[in-house]
């Protein structure tokens, strides 16, 4: 299924895409999905990976979040609207390739908190009579993808 | 931090017409997920510098991590990967340090790209 790399360098960034159409379609609901839920549960505990607190004492921590969480929130959009708008493409400008780095980050953090996954977990437990294995799939498919989105990012990188 | 195997080329288990329906079957609704808090300082020094604390998560892919040290520092791959290792393995490493608006400006940056960072002074 996986013999052929899906994603390569192609100069200062820049990204070639070569992914299936069902694995195009696979990823398509996800942007939405993340971006309904910072959108109408930004409490919620999946979240949480997402916006972890920077000091220890409180009131610290109220001034950043104050400060940062709007910003933050915005950019994890911007990404997941990216993702979205280039899913059909066959090239990746170095802009839209980091927008993929971090929101493929993103769901996989979310994926990742929900299933309280450990070091180890992506493949080797995969049962296809456990009810996380739909969701354990996807979440090893990701991995697996960004593995790839950094390996053909670091190719453009300074030694 | 977590990493893919390679020795299994991806998706073992997963059958190419399955990955089709798992986007129907997954969802991103409200779920109940405990998820430890990171621990800072004690006692604040105030003629020390701000240190950038980046902690251990089985989430975060090894090679991504270091990328992101990378990027966001302009380490070379050896510096890079050898805090990667120690977040890794020791379960922290400070990545950077400065004025507090330095730190904290990093801090922000590495919770862009998901990482679990926090600062204290040192």
């Amino acid at each position: 299924m996986f013999e052929r790399r899906r994603i390569q360098a192609s100069g200062e960034g820049s990204l070639r895409l070569r992914l299936p159409r069902e694995e195009r379609d696979l990823l398509r609901a996800l942007p939405a999905q993340l971006r309904s839920l910072l959108d109408d549960a930004p409490e919620d505990p999946s979240l949480e990976r997402l916006f972890p607190p920077a000091y220890d004492d409180t009131e610290s921590e109220a001034d950043y979040r104050r400060l940062m969480r709007d910003e933050l929130l915005d950019g994890r959009r911007r990404a997941l609207e990216t993702l979205e708008e280039t899913l059909d493409s066959e090239r990746l400008s170095a802009e839209e390739a980091q927008a993929w780095l971090t929101a493929l980050n993103d769901l996989r953090l979310v994926l990742g908190t929900r299933l309280d996954v450990s070091e180890d977990e992506l493949l080797e437990r995969l049962d296809p009579a456990d009810p996380r294995a739909p969701t354990l799939g996807l979440y090893a498919y990701l991995s697996w993808l960004q593995e790839q989105l950094v390996e053909a990012l670091e190719v453009d990188l300074p030694k | 931090m977590t990493m893919v195997p390679r020795e299994q080329g991806g998706l073992r288990g997963i059958p190419r017409r399955a990955t089709a329906t798992i986007a129907a079957v997954t969802t991103l609704a409200p779920a109940e997920v405990e998820v430890e808090e990171p621990r800072g300082a004690d006692e604040p020094e105030y003629d020390r510098p701000w240190i950038v604390i980046v902690w251990n998560d089985p989430i975060n892919l090894m090679s991504y991590v270091t990328l992101v040290f990378q990027k966001l520092f302009g380490y070379d791959k050896a510096k890079a990967t050898k805090l990667m290792l120690q977040v890794h393995n020791e379960g922290k490493a400070v990545v950077s340090s400065g004025t507090r608006e330095k730190a904290e400006y990093d801090v922000a940056r590495l919770h862009a790209h998901g990482l679990w960072a926090t600062m204290r002074r040192d």
